[in-house]
Order: structure tokens, then C-alpha cells, then sequence
């Protein structure tokens, strides 16, 4: 969150404050650190795609006059020999939920410069995404077993398969990459590179603790498209 | 000192929030999850699967990604875009509509 009081700055309520930062002809963005606000600018792209995706299914589903696949058996999964609808997927979104509220406590603790704290709470938000990506290739094997094809399927409209794979795919391919970078992260955490100011690879900007917090902001908005797909692919 | 009291207020926030918050998206998955198990049809599946699911998107993205405690100029930037989407939606749902009346017109009755 941006510190509201900054000298000469301080931040108005409403929409006189945005009047304000627009109109003063300086940053925009006030006390806002430039990495979160590009962090926004990017999710604010993806957004968009992942949206392309959905609505791309959502017409693909609403003009195919076969029927479409009912989700609930599609991905049932058998426990003690009782087929139980969307076990797997519920699991799935307990275990990203769970991640997602590690890494915001991750976040305040960083801010507090509670140097394990927030190292353990991102190692932990990064063994929930492995989890989330380990049950999904899980689902991925299991559906190609089964005789899903991005072309073809037994059970019902052809398309889904292709909307299935692309749209999980891609969101799996984002949980993957926010693994990668909370494990390194949680390296840089706990080998205390956020209290010293020590210098990151890619950038000459100094270690801060903001960074964890632009690197939460990636993790939700992922936690974010899941409610989503959850919501259109599973549920609907 | 007080200055860093001060600080510290402002940019951090008392666990409780996030433990609420946390609790409320678990309730809400559940009872998404239950609109599944209940086997509800119709408008009443699709009213409820709506809910839930802008209610946990709003809590994350309001608490979890602090746009609550933001600056009004980003959360405008942020949000005024997804209109497009909105408009986006629209759009599609009326082509759906139509190809999905041409196939059939086609395929089953016969042009």
C-alpha cells in the first residue's frame, strides 16, 4: 500500500486526490514505488488476456449446438470408490487460497522487518504453488488418459478440450513462474537481502521489502484468475 | 520516534484483517464448491456462482492487494479499463447467439 504521508503530498480522499496526482504535473503515481506501479500496469495486460481466454470460451461454449461436457463429472475423482464431483479441483483452489493468505501475511511481516517471518511465509506460499501445480499435471494426466484431446474428447462438444487445455495452461504456466521466483525470493528474504539494501541482479535498485509486497501482488492477482476459472470452467 | 510510529501504522495493518479475510474466502469457496454439490440448475447456479465469485475477487483484490488503502489515481487506472472487458462480453454474447442460430439453421433444418 502507498504511504499517504508524503510531504507536501498528502493524499486527499476521493476524487480530489485523484485530481490531484494527475494533475500536478510530476509522478503520477505518488509514494507509490515505481516497480509496484508497473507490477499493476503488467496484471492490468494480463487481465486482459486471461479475459480474451474466457471470453473466447465463452463463445466457443455458447455456439456449439453439441453438447458441452458437464464439468462435474469430467473432473471427478474417485475417493474410498466413490466417484466425488470436482474433488481435485476443490482441493486445488483451498491449497492456492491458502498460499494466497500465507503470502499476504508474508507481506505485513516483511514491512515489519520480521526477517523469518516473512522468509518462512513465502517459502511456505511457494510449497502451496508447487502443491497447485503438482495436482494439476495430476488433472493433465488423468484427462489425456482418459482421451482428451484439444481436438476431440468422449465426452461431449469438441471444443472443449482445447479451451480446457489452453485456459489451465496458461494460468498453470503462471503459477509455475511464481513458484520460481518465490523460492528465490524466499532465498533473498531469509539471506537478509531486504534489511541490508543489497542490490538485485537484474536492477541497481536497492533490496526493500517492497519488493515482496509487488511480488504478492503477482501471486494474488494468479489466486485472482483462479476464482475465475474456477467460477466459468468448472462450475458454470 | 513518533515518526516511525507513525510510519509503521500507515504501511502495515493488524493481522486480524488478513485472518478475516483469509476465513472469508474459505467460507466463500465452500459454498461455491456447495452450489456444485447441491446440483442447483438454471438462474439460481449461475446468480450464485456470480456472487461468490466477484465477492472473493473483490476481498482479494481490496485487502489481499490493499487496493482498499491504495491511491485513488492507481485504482482508477486499474479499474476503469475493465469497461472494455464489460463491453467485450457484451459483443460476444450477442455473436454466440447468432452463430449458434446459423449452425443449427443449418446443419439441422437445412438452408
Amino acid at each position: 500500500m502507498s504511504d499517504p504521508k508524503i510531504e507536501g503530498l498528502e493524499l486527499k480522499p476521493g476524487f480530489k486526490g485523484m485530481a490531484s496526482d494527475t494533475a500536478s504535473d510530476q509522478t503520477m503515481f505518488k509514494g507509490v514505488h515505481w516497480g509496484k506501479a508497473m507490477m499493476w500496469i503488467f496484471l492490468l495486460s494480463d487481465t486482459f488476456v486471461f479475459s480474451c481466454f474466457l471470453i473466447a470460451y465463452m463463445k466457443g461454449r455458447g455456439s456449439t449446438p453439441v453438447e458441452w461436457p458437464n464439468p462435474s463429472e469430467v473432473f471427478a475423482l474417485d475417493a474410498f470408490g466413490v466417484p466425488v464431483p470436482l474433488l481435485l479441483i476443490a482441493i486445488m483452489t483451498f491449497v492456492l487460497i491458502t498460499s494466497s493468505g500465507t503470502m499476504a501475511l508474508a507481506v505485513k511481516y516483511g514491512y515489519e522487518k520480521n526477517r523469518k517471518m516473512c522468509g518462512w511465509l513465502v517459502l511456505a506460499t511457494a510449497m502451496g504453488g508447487l502443491t497447485f501445480v503438482g495436482m494439476q499435471a495430476f488433472e493433465w494426466s488423468k484427462l489425456i488418459h482418459e482421451g482428451v484431446r484439444p481436438w476431440e474428447n468422449p465426452f461431449g462438444a469438441a471444443q472443449f478440450g482445447s479451451f480446457f487445455f489452453m485456459i489451465t495452461g496458461f494460468h498453470g504456466t503462471h503459477v509455475s513462474i511464481g513458484v520460481i521466483f518465490l523460492f528465490i525470493y524466499s532465498y533473498k528474504v531469509f539471506a537478509g537481502h531486504y534489511d541490508t539494501g543489497k542490490r538485485g541482479w537484474f536492477t541497481t535498485m536497492k533490496g526493500d521489502y517492497v519488493e515482496i509486497e509487488i511480488l504478492g501482488l503477482y501471486w494474488h492477482f494468479v489466486d485472482l484468475v483462479w476464482v475465475f476459472i474456477f467460477a466459468f470452467f468448472y462450475l458454470w | 520516534m513518533s515518526e516511525i510510529e507513525k510510519k509503521d501504522q500507515t504501511s502495515t495493518h493488524k493481522i486480524g484483517i488478513y485472518l478475516w479475510i483469509w476465513g472469508l474466502l474459505f467460507v466463500l469457496s465452500f459454498f461455491s464448491y456447495l452450489v456444485d454439490w447441491y446440483q442447483f440448475q438454471g438462474l439460481l447456479r449461475w446468480s450464485l456462482i456470480l456472487i461468490f465469485m466477484f465477492l472473493k475477487a473483490g476481498l482479494i483484490m481490496a485487502f489481499f492487494m490493499h487496493l482498499f488503502w491504495e491511491r485513488y489515481a492507481l485504482v482508477n487506472v486499474l479499474l476503469w479499463p475493465m469497461t472494455a472487458i464489460a463491453c467485450f462480453i457484451v459483443l460476444m454474447v450477442a455473436e454466440f447467439k447468432y452463430t449458434l442460430f446459423t449452425r443449427i439453421f443449418y446443419f439441422f433444418i437445412g438452408g
